[in-house]
């Protein structure tokens, strides 16, 4: 056997190998520019159906007019656009609070979590929708009623993820947590809290794109307009203008919200996890 | 700092003491009946039967995760939190943690701030050889390694029981007695005590003083072989006649343990 081994010193490179080091690189390119040159080329399919087919703009605008508007009623759009943002982000920011909060809650203790775990389930398979007249009719404070609905909405998948995170430590880990001796705290500080964290993370994925969704949604059930109005009251008040180039240009600012904060939470996740968790390491083979 | 040698079996002095313990199971599943054990300072014990003969049950009463159903439990000189190392067959390493945090750990638990014992740690590392490995990650290191630094984690608080539950059972047969020799090496090193779980003849006469064989249905103690092979132990006893002798000791003992059935469970 030892006659057929090859004894050069340089690297020994064959076929294989270069094809599969080819197909990687390729991949790494392909990875950004395929999104953009197809992004790219449904934005221009979209201008040529509209020029070829002479469809009017208020049926549906060009695409360069959609930014042209976005630009014009930046003013308006703009302080929208805030509103609508800081809604999301409030109800994000005590969905977190309440999702890990009541996740720790349930997994302290099982009676408790027998007890309002029903509550959780129906107030998340309810439609937003459904409830948001309701929560408007009791609610006086229009700010506090759509962050209640958008909270809703967003709280679920946090609560959810964070109780399974928190109940899937590893069995042996905890008998050595008891073995010597540690608190109730100690376990839930130093075991459970970050095993629970990957799953928190993927709950947070899901509650940001949700609190967007409950923010816009129960504007246009509370429809109320003047100061202090969002997107969705931009869109709703656009449509019955027939103003359709504004109504694209408050969608096109709503989706790029969503994309933003998945976008923050994907990085957030990838920060927090790399060191360690299996689904941020990188293979090598 | 040379701590004197572990005395030769029948002079050691009592650290722990099972009499008559039972440990009953939903009311009717007998884990363990009347189960003695005396285990002296410096013994090395493996603990050798069929699957189903409670051997991680005896560990898990003298860890005290579980009691006992009857029977008694005594420690000479009464126990802390502090006084038990225990090994798992999984390294059962925290993965969030690097090398170190995950050593810490008994001692974190008692309220010691990393500062506090990082000479501690660092002596627990460089007794299982990884103290270049401080800051990694338990990802970053190969199976064996793993159970090095779960070993480290067990000797940090200087226990006076080290508890090992079929520890290299998961690993490659290189690992494993590589480990087995560094493993009887800590121990001339620190004079510790040991209960080793195990279901291989061979790792149990290679490691061990005393041989302890159970049986199963319902778990209890058969037989005890005695190990009188001197140590250290190196690869040449593993090749000798004289370790084949007492593996072939020890495998009768366990034969005869699977052939008895349970005359005890029927009495």
């Amino acid at each position: 056997m030892s006659d057929v081994v090859n004894v050069s010193s340089a690297p020994i490179v064959d076929e294989e190998e270069l094809r599969h080091a080819r197909a990687q690189k390729i991949e790494k390119i392909a990875k950004w520019v395929l999104p953009a040159l197809m992004l790219a080329l449904a934005i221009f399919a979209w201008d040529r159906i509209v020029v070829v087919n002479e469809i009017p703009h208020y049926i549906l605008p060009r695409p360069g007019l959609v930014i042209e508007t976005l630009i014009q009623d930046w003013s308006i759009l703009s302080s929208a656009l805030w509103v609508t943002v800081k809604i999301t982000l409030m109800a994000l920011g005590v969905a977190v609070v309440g999702g890990v909060g009541l996740a720790i809650l349930f997994t302290q203790s099982r009676y408790f979590e027998m007890s309002f775990y029903p509550f959780a389930v129906i107030l998340q398979v309810t439609p937003v929708v459904a409830i948001a007249p309701l929560i408007f009719i009791y609610v006086d404070n229009r700010l506090a009623g759509l962050l209640l609905c958008a909270w809703i909405v967003a709280f679920f998948p946090i609560l959810s993820n964070t109780t399974l995170g928190l109940n899937s430590t590893d069995h042996n880990l905890r008998d050595l947590y008891k073995i010597y001796g540690a608190t109730r705290w100690q376990r839930l500080r130093y075991l459970q809290l970050p095993s629970a964290l990957p799953y928190f993370l993927g709950g947070l994925r899901i509650a940001g794109g949700l609190a967007l969704i409950g923010a816009v949604v129960s504007e246009y059930v509370a429809g109320t307009g003047g100061i202090g109005s969002g997107l969705a009251f931009r869109i709703l008040e656009a449509g019955y203008r027939l103003n359709i180039p504004r109504m694209f240009a408050a969608l096109l600012l709503i989706a790029a919200t969503g994309v933003v904060i998945f976008t923050a939470a994907s990085l957030l996740s990838h920060a927090l996890l790399h060191k360690w968790h299996e689904s941020a390491i990188k293979r090598e083979t | 700092m040379t701590t004197p040698s572990i005395p030769p079996m029948g002079q050691r002095d009592k650290l722990l003491q099972m009499s008559n313990v039972d440990k009953v199971f939903n009311g009717n599943v007998v884990a363990l009946s009347d189960l003695n054990l005396t285990v002296n300072q410096g013994d090395f014990i493996s603990l050798l039967g069929p699957s189903g003969c409670g051997k991680s049950t005896a560990l898990r009463l003298i860890s005290g995760l579980m009691r006992q159903t009857s029977g008694q439990i005594t420690w000479e000189g009464g126990t802390n939190s502090g006084d038990i190392g225990v090994v798992f067959q999984e390294p059962t390493l925290m993965p969030w943690a690097t090398v170190e945090q995950n050593v810490w750990l008994p001692h974190r638990l008692r309220g010691k701030s990393l500062f506090e014992v990082r000479d501690q740690i660092l002596w627990a590392l460089k007794m299982v050889g990884l103290e270049k490995f401080q800051k990694s990650y338990p990802r970053e290191l190969s199976g064996g390694m793993k159970m090095r630094v779960s070993i480290a984690r067990a000797l940090v608080t200087e226990p006076r029981l080290i508890l090992m539950d079929e520890p290299f059972a998961a690993l490659d047969e290189i690992t494993r007695h590589k480990l087995n020799n560094d493993l009887l090496m800590l121990r001339d090193k620190l004079k510790c005590t040991v209960i080793f779980v195990t279901h291989s003849v061979f790792e149990s006469v290679f490691l061990s003083d005393r041989i302890v064989v159970m049986a199963a249905r319902p778990g209890r103690v058969s037989s005890e072989v005695t190990v009188d092979a001197p140590y250290p132990r190196t690869e040449e006893f593993r090749t000798s006649a004289g370790y084949a002798d007492l593996c072939r000791k020890a495998s009768d003992a366990l034969h005869g343990a699977m052939n008895e059935h349970g005359e005890r469970a029927s009495a």
